[in-house]
């Protein structure tokens, strides 16, 4: 069970004078679901781009599935899969031509792409849709076909930056439900958001505030150290401590 | 491996599924090509004289002839006035003012010189001496003319003459058109590949798609292989496009072989777009990228000899020229072309580019960073 | 008001802040005067000519010397027969080959007539023209040398020539006026395009409708900052090729620089009707840079007199705004001539303008609806 699959210590990253990330130091193990909490500017997405290989650490250690994010970060990122804030998928290819690419950029093989590509479709009841451009699809199943094709290689990890940013209830829910079914194929979730009452759905949470970390353990235990109801009134609690 | 070819896949996708790119890059080389190519010639013909002629003697209207004859000039009449005659020029209605003052022709038969004055646009001073040139060209032969009818003005002994025969290879009739071509066509060429290449790397920072790619395990130069091979195809299409129109619409000349010249034109598209993508990595956005690119461009056009030999250019710019692939592909495509040069004729200019390409690949893919 | 200033400032300190861009801004000018004037230049010097001497006499003797001395030549090799020339050709060194025939001084005195044969070549037409050319002119000075007491007999009409306007005969009086037509519409054109098309491209331009400000505001509000730029640029290129190349400006300063403003406006107003018909910034360099920058250079009267090309062109070129203006900057500079010769051209420019202004508003009026 507690097979770790990130592990950071003291991790710095400054940009000049600037602290982003000040000593953080956690754990994720294998299959959780981990939150990372913050608000914004906290320094989440800083944290994330090291982990994914984007960006190189200041100092501290950092290793994610088994790699260094110093000198392997090119191994890292063939064993993680990332969703992006802002675009994960190319608007003007359609929803077929997307995930043959990215199946093909990860060492699929045409058989292998074709067969993920037609489960991928139908659990998301998609299937008159694959020739459809990315650009036409509304909102809430761009986010939901980003995250499929980022796990569509069956990683060990996947990292997702605020991937229900904008989406109504209803779909935000049916986007857990397809965390969850990620996480019980032993897939390691990360992710990051900013509506604290997704983080009630995660295994454990961490919460940033101005480049530390703050807290870091369930929900459960949080809202018991806290005294507090729910997660944003953990969050608002360490925020303004009176 | 395999990632370069899904990457190239996609590039193509995006490239043709742009409606009005997927139709420019092929339509406007050709329509360019053919609207630009029979405009642009040094040579000279009409250019617009008035003649000014005080004197009204035999003699000088037998010059005046001797000019309405010559395919150079265009002769219409001014009258008397001086002023009038600069006004002309000034109102950009005449190229020169040629003045046959009274007592021209007396002069020529009581054995003095007769005196003339041109006055000539100097605005475009190649031009201007070229009129000057052929005026001359003019004056001599109507200088001979006047010799041989009037044994009076007693030349004691035939003037030693030097015969001088001048004859054009590989383009007997000075055609303009089959030197500008090729040029045109490596400009055309050269200004698509290296804006949209480059565009297209930047336009994938500035919405952000670039992030997506990098947390892949694509590496590095499967990325810039694979931003650089779409532009490659379609300019060879567009070097092939506007070979044919040279053949079918101007019949230029295809002395020497086409696999040579498609060899060169490959090595030069990859040394510029090479250079394209390098530029790109330092710009944020397409509007700093394209001034970039666009600034690189006018200088490696312009220095590369397009409109003359570049043996003529200073030291200087000269040793900038060893660095500017577009100056090598115009000497390459023009001497393949029109003399049939081989490929050891063009060795030099092949192994620089190779050296160009090189470079600049490497250096684009060495700045790339997937890791911030 | 305010808000319009306010954009505006927003619109300059955008532009202020991207050092990069601003030094090229002003840099492309500045480069592309000074390669026209020091690297680029319609004269030759240094041309490769190779010679192939059947005579090998005193007098062939002299006259390659002379040629060789003259400056404009270089000598490449010594040809031992004729199958060598296409060979050197080839090589592209070479630029012509002179062959005197046999016997070359002999009969230059016992006949007076000697024959001599330059070929060129041909693959480079400027070259080979100029090398025909000032060859025949130093063969000429030679036959005058070679023969001065019969002379003067034989020459029966010397005419004088007075090169007016540029009595140096320098080439960059021709090209800085082409360099300011070519650079302010092109970086106008572009500049305007592009920064309109971004706010499309970005979707950004929705935001800025739903403003305050009206449509009119925005687009001016934008284009303004190019306006000052620009007319700064012209500053530049004239104060660089007076310092470098003393070129004055001989007409009226003042209407050189109203007309300069015209034609900027009539660019930005250019730009702006690409702008409403690129629905990207790759389109719309595509057509600012592509589209234009040959065209213009080409077909404007820039390098090439349009009196040269075939009739069809006078038709072509009187579509491109820069065929005007290269005359009536020519006309202002260089020939020092008031407004009353330039008011056709400048009256076209104002007509453009008005219907590129007009065009863009009923493109825009569409898009809204």
């Amino acid at each position: 069970m507690n097979n770790t699959v990130i592990s950071v210590h003291n991790l710095v990253k400054k940009f000049g004078s600037f602290v982003a990330n000040d000593n953080l130091n956690f754990e994720v193990f294998a299959g959780e679901i981990f939150g990372f909490l913050g608000a914004n500017g906290a320094g989440k997405t800083t944290a994330i781009r090291i982990l994914s290989g984007l960006s190189k650490p200041t100092s501290g250690e950092v290793n994610v599935a088994g790699f260094d994010a110093y000198r392997q970060t090119e191994l890292i990122k063939k064993n993680i899969g990332y969703m992006c804030q802002k675009f994960s998928l190319y608007e003007d290819l359609t929803v077929k031509e997307n995930i043959i690419l990215y199946g093909g950029i990860y060492g699929m093989n045409k058989s292998l792409i074709k067969k993920r590509l037609d489960e991928l479709l139908a659990k998301l009841q998609f299937q008159d849709y694959e020739n459809r451009m990315i650009s036409d699809l509304p909102l809430g199943l761009r986010q939901k076909l980003a995250f499929s094709v980022a796990v569509l290689h069956e990683p060990k990890i996947v990292f997702l930056d605020e991937p229900t940013g904008g989406v109504d209830p209803i779909t935000r829910r049916q986007f857990w439900e397809m965390i969850y079914e990620t996480a019980s194929r032993g897939i390691t979730v990360f992710v990051t958001t900013h509506y604290m009452d997704e983080a009630e759905y995660c295994d454990r949470i961490s919460i940033m505030s101005e480049g530390k970390i703050v807290a870091l353990d369930t929900p459960e235990r949080l809202k018991k150290q806290y005294n507090a109801t729910s997660v944003e009134d953990v969050f608002i609690k360490i925020a303004r401590p009176n | 491996m395999r990632t370069i070819f899904y990457l190239i896949r996609k590039e193509f996708i995006q490239i043709f599924r742009n409606k009005f790119i997927s139709k420019a890059i092929f339509a406007v080389p050709i329509v360019q090509m053919l609207i630009l190519v029979p405009a642009v010639t040094f040579e000279l013909k009409n250019v617009k004289i008035a003649i000014i002629d005080k004197d009204m003697t035999p003699e000088s209207r037998g010059l005046i002839n001797k000019l309405e004859g010559s395919t150079f000039f265009k002769v219409s009449f001014s009258t008397f006035s001086d002023s009038e005659a600069n006004n002309l020029l000034h109102r950009n209605k005449y190229s020169m003012i040629l003045q046959i003052p009274s007592g021209f022709g007396k002069d020529i038969g009581t054995g003095k010189q007769g005196k003339l004055l041109a006055t000539i646009d100097a605005v475009n001073a190649s031009s201007s001496q070229l009129t000057w040139a052929y005026l001359n060209g003019v004056i001599l032969d109507y200088n001979i003319d006047i010799i041989k009818n009037n044994i009076k003005i007693n030349p004691i002994v035939p003037l030693p003459r030097i015969q001088t025969t001048n004859r054009y290879w590989y383009n007997e009739m000075l055609n303009y058109k089959y030197y500008m071509l090729p040029g045109i066509l490596v400009i055309l060429v050269t200004a698509i590949g290296f804006l949209l290449a480059g565009l297209n790397m930047v336009r994938e920072k500035e919405i952000g798609t670039i992030e997506q790619i990098n947390v892949t395990p694509v590496r590095k130069y499967h990325f810039i292989i694979a931003k650089m091979v779409p532009f490659l195809i379609i300019g060879l299409i567009d070097l092939a496009l506007g070979l044919v129109i040279g053949k079918l619409a101007f019949n230029i000349p295809f002395e020497g072989s086409i696999l040579l010249m498609f060899l060169g034109s490959s090595i030069f598209l990859i040394a510029v777009l090479g250079l394209a993508l390098f530029i790109s990595t330092f710009s944020g956005t397409q509007q700093q990228y394209m001034f970039v690119a666009f600034f690189c461009m006018i200088i490696f056009i312009l220095m590369s000899g397009i409109f003359t030999p570049y043996e003529s250019m200073p030291m200087w710019a000269q040793d900038f020229n060893m660095i500017n692939p577009v100056a090598y592909l115009m000497r390459i495509n023009r001497m393949v072309m029109l003399k049939g040069s081989t490929i050891h004729d063009i060795s030099r200019e092949l192994y620089s580019l190779v050296f160009i390409a090189v470079c600049f690949s490497t250096l684009a893919v060495r700045r790339y960073r997937k890791t911030a | 008001m305010k808000r319009f200033l306010g954009f505006v400032k927003k619109e300059f300190l955008h532009i202020f802040r991207d050092y990069r861009t601003l030094f090229i801004l002003f840099g492309i000018p500045a480069a592309q005067i000074l390669i026209f004037g020091y690297a680029v230049s319609t004269d030759i010097k240094n041309a490769g000519v190779a010679f192939l001497d059947l005579s090998h006499d005193e007098v062939t003797q002299k006259l390659t010397d002379k040629i060789i001395s003259s400056g404009f030549f270089k000598k490449t090799e010594t040809l031992l027969n004729y199958n060598d020339i296409d060979k050197v050709f080839k090589k592209g060194k070479t630029k012509a080959v002179i062959i005197f025939e046999q016997d070359f001084g002999k009969n230059l005195v016992s006949e007076g007539k000697a024959n001599l044969s330059v070929i060129a070549d041909g693959s480079e037409p400027n070259t080979a023209t100029l090398v025909t050319n000032y060859t025949t002119a130093i063969v000429n000075d030679f036959v005058t040398e070679f023969s001065s007491p019969a002379l003067n007999k034989s020459i029966v009409i010397s005419p004088e020539v007075k090169m007016l306007y540029n009595p140096n005969l320098k080439s960059h009086f021709m090209f800085v006026p082409g360099v300011i037509t070519l650079i302010l519409i092109l970086i106008c054109a572009l500049m305007t395009s592009v920064t309109i098309t971004r706010e499309k491209e970005f979707g950004t331009m929705e935001v800025l409708l739903v403003s305050p400000l009206r449509p009119i505001q925005i687009i001016l509000g934008k284009v303004m900052p190019y306006f000052i730029l620009s007319f700064i640029n012209v500053l530049l290129i004239l104060a660089l090729s007076w310092f470098v190349f003393g070129l004055p400006v001989k007409g009226s300063l003042a209407l050189l620089l109203a007309e300069c403003m015209l034609y900027i406006l009539m660019s930005l107003t250019l730009g702006i009707l690409i702008s409403t018909v690129s629905e990207n910034m790759q389109q719309a360099i595509f057509i600012s840079l592509i589209g234009l920058m040959l065209p213009t250079v080409l077909l404007s009267g820039f390098i090439f007199p349009i009196e040269n090309m075939p009739k069809v062109y006078d038709y072509v070129s009187s579509v491109l705004p820069p065929r005007y203006f290269i005359v009536i900057i020519k006309n202002i500079m260089i020939k020092g001539t008031g407004f009353m010769y330039i008011w056709k051209e400048t009256f076209i420019l104002i007509i453009m303008t008005l219907v590129f202004t007009g065009l863009s508003v009923r493109k825009f009026k569409i898009r809204l609806e």
